[in-house]
């Protein structure tokens, strides 16, 4: 373990009842859409489980436990930055605005979707948003260079964040973009979501160093981990590092140690893991209810209101979704290419 | 009287595509250039010669070496409304950010469902010949025209270097544009005179996807590209008073394919061998000769002779080299074969 110790960020308690209701809001919208994707992608695997059929193929990453980190980050960004996140992108998604019909229409695989039913979960494009994912670890990070290297160019005060686990720490793409952002001062803010587990693998078996935030350091640029997933801190830390970049002072880093309350897919039993059954006591999402009720800043009322208005939103767009077309066989060739398909 | 005055200039390889980045770069400046060592170096092939000098060092970048950063940095740009060249020293080199090229530059468009554009060109040095051994010599465009959603363009002379270039950029998709030590001209290496020639000073598209009949003939069609073009085209000339006439087709484009001239040459000649200094299996011969029996069979008079890398890594020793690489007697011994002479 690293003997260099980051200090913790923490919240400082001075975020306005407005932000503490829109980051609550936020989180709830995340968690009642993966709830809802959970049981559309359960409803019809059955006989047993087979991943490859229903409404929703495929394998399917839910974000559940982890909306702190997207509510936290996206409160700071307009829908003129840019986002690249994970294989596990949901979250982000939807702290960017990204229109929720059409991304759910895209996991679904239909016509209105995103990608027109080419991409699916682990791949939504949203040029209105600048949003993007990968399914390959770390390799999301490259492109949020080039995006907030064009931004920059374009005289533009927007800026990229770029998201990856804290698995993807390990990768080659990782440590080359922290050096390439850092010495062209690039407007990014990467965003570490450690989860604890790389699907099965602990972060222990995986990683040499207890912070990545060190890493950040050493490559030049202000690193710094936020523990106990705790959304109000990771407001304050995202505030600090996206100030920094659109004020052209350059890249930074936030670690955040998040929690991945289900299986890396789902159909993941999870064996692998000891604390499984303490995972549901660690929910950031009662946790900040409780702290939101405690200070006065929501009544069981509010929250009721709040709760019914996420499940409207996202039942409408799982509807949308229901509704819209599958893509036509004789259109698979399309899309290879800008032109539409020779063939 | 009119006069109507073409200018050209005597220019090699390497200038010619190097005059393509700059009258776009001129013309457009969201066109930028990055990679290991294209600036004040200019390239180690002279592809940036001079770029650095006239747009400075915002617009001709030298990079660390992270070609996945760097790569996908131009990725990101492109679909954030640039038009970036990135340079990938060596072909060879895929191997450290291969991810970026074919699992997010050839796909994004696809996977967004044409809404989100990657206009870019990748360039890359390719080819053998000069005992740079088995990392450094291959090219590999058989591995990158297997992957969907890249056009690959692949330029034998200076015109064509221009023209694909010029194309390249002005494209909306991911270009791979693929150039031969061994067609640039460069002093520092054996140059077949093909390597320099007269170019139009203007700048001029070669349309993406259309081959090249380089030399008209009737007995046997020879399809090839690169660095052979210039081997076929000596074998052809050599063979032409003994009575063989040769047509070279050099399909300067593998994505799209122009399968359309191969099967009208071999319509017209019944006999095809391919030259591919790529490795034989799994390749351009293959996919050439598949165009053939995908359509008409019965267009040969002859079995389709395939002349390529034996699917060997490339050998440093000259001598071994020289024994894998469609050079001009495996060449010629080939077309006499085919035409049973």
């Amino acid at each position: 373990m690293s003997t260099i110790k980051s200090p913790p960020v923490e919240s400082k308690g001075t975020l306005s009842p407005e932000v503490r209701v829109s980051l609550y809001e936020m989180m709830v919208l995340s968690r009642t859409f993966e709830e809802a994707i959970l049981r559309e992608y359960h409803a019809d695997k059955g006989p047993g489980f087979d991943i490859g059929k229903g409404l929703v193929p495929g394998e399917m990453h839910l974000s559940a436990g982890q909306e702190p980190v997207a509510a936290g980050v996206c409160a700071h960004l307009t829908t003129a930055d840019a986002v690249t996140a994970t294989h596990r992108p949901h979250h982000f998604a939807i702290a960017h605005r990204v229109d929720l019909r059409r991304m759910t229409a895209e996991i679904f695989g239909r016509v209105d979707g995103l990608g027109r039913g080419r991409g699916g979960h682990m791949h939504l494009f949203d040029p209105d948003t600048h949003f993007s994912c990968s399914g390959i670890i770390a390799e999301g990070y490259p492109p949020a260079l080039g995006m907030a290297f064009a931004f920059q160019r374009q005289g533009k005060d927007a800026i990229a964040v770029a998201v990856t686990g804290e698995g993807a720490a390990n990768q080659g793409a990782f440590h080359e973009s922290l050096n390439l952002a850092a010495l062209w001062k690039l407007p990014v803010v990467f965003v570490v979501e450690d989860n604890d587990w790389g699907i099965s693998v602990p972060r222990t078996v995986s990683t040499s160093v207890g912070n990545n935030a060190d890493r950040a350091r050493a490559n030049g640029m202000p690193g710094v981990r936020v523990e106990d997933n705790d959304v109000e801190a990771v407001w304050e830390a995202a505030r600090t590092a996206v100030q920094r970049a659109r004020a052209g002072d350059g890249p930074s880093l936030i670690e955040v140690h998040t929690l991945r309350m289900w299986g890396h897919f789902e159909g993941d039993a999870q064996g692998y893991r000891p604390e499984l059954a303490e995972v549901t006591s660690h929910d950031p999402i009662p946790a900040y209810e409780s702290t939101l009720l405690a200070s006065g800043v929501l009544d069981a009322t509010a929250i009721d209101r709040i709760r019914a208005a996420a499940s409207e939103r996202v039942e409408d767009a799982v509807a949308f979704a229901k509704a819209s077309p599958v893509p036509d066989p004789a259109t698979a060739h399309d899309y290879v290419f800008n032109e539409r398909s020779t063939r | 009287m009119t006069i109507t005055e073409v200018r050209s200039e005597r220019l090699t390889t390497s200038k010619a595509m190097v005059q393509a980045i700059d009258l776009e770069m001129e013309r457009d400046e969201r066109v930028i250039y990055l990679g290991e060592d294209v600036g004040m170096y200019g390239g180690i092939f002279s592809s940036t010669t001079g770029l650095l000098d006239k747009y400075g060092p915002s617009r001709v970048l030298d990079t660390p070496i992270s070609e996945s950063a760097f790569i996908g940095l131009a990725i990101g740009a492109a679909t954030e409304g640039m038009r970036p060249i990135a340079e990938l020293m060596f072909s060879d080199f895929m191997g450290v950010c291969l991810d970026q090229i074919y699992n997010h530059m050839a796909k994004i468009g696809f996977e967004s469902g044409g809404n989100v554009k990657v206009p870019m060109v990748l360039t890359m040095a390719v080819g053998g010949g000069y005992s740079d051994g088995a990392q450094h010599s291959q090219c590999l465009w058989g591995t990158f025209a297997h992957l969907p959603g890249m056009k690959i363009v692949v330029p034998s002379n200076p015109y064509d270097a221009k023209g694909l270039m010029t194309a390249a950029i002005r494209d909306d998709n991911p270009v791979v544009y693929m150039f031969h030590k061994g067609v640039m001209g460069l002093p520092w290496m054996a140059k077949n005179p093909r390597s320099i020639a007269d170019v139009p000073a203007e700048a001029y598209e070669v349309p993406i996807g259309t081959a090249n009949l380089a030399r008209e003939g009737t007995d046997v069609t020879v399809v090839t590209i690169s660095l052979s073009v210039h081997h076929c085209l000596d074998v052809a000339e050599a063979l032409a008073p003994q009575g063989i006439s040769v047509e070279v087709i050099d399909l300067r484009s593998l994505v799209p394919l122009d399968r359309h001239a191969i099967l009208q040459s071999v319509a017209k000649t019944g006999r095809l061998v391919v030259v591919d200094e790529d490795y034989l299996s799994f390749g351009m011969s293959g996919e050439v000769a598949a165009t053939i029996t995908d359509a008409d069979p019965s267009l040969l008079k002859a079995p389709v002779v395939r002349v390529g890398n034996p699917d060997v890594p490339v050998p440093y020793a000259h001598a071994l080299e020289y024994a894998i690489l469609p050079r001009p007697d495996r060449i010629e011994a080939a077309i006499r074969m085919v035409v049973g002479a």
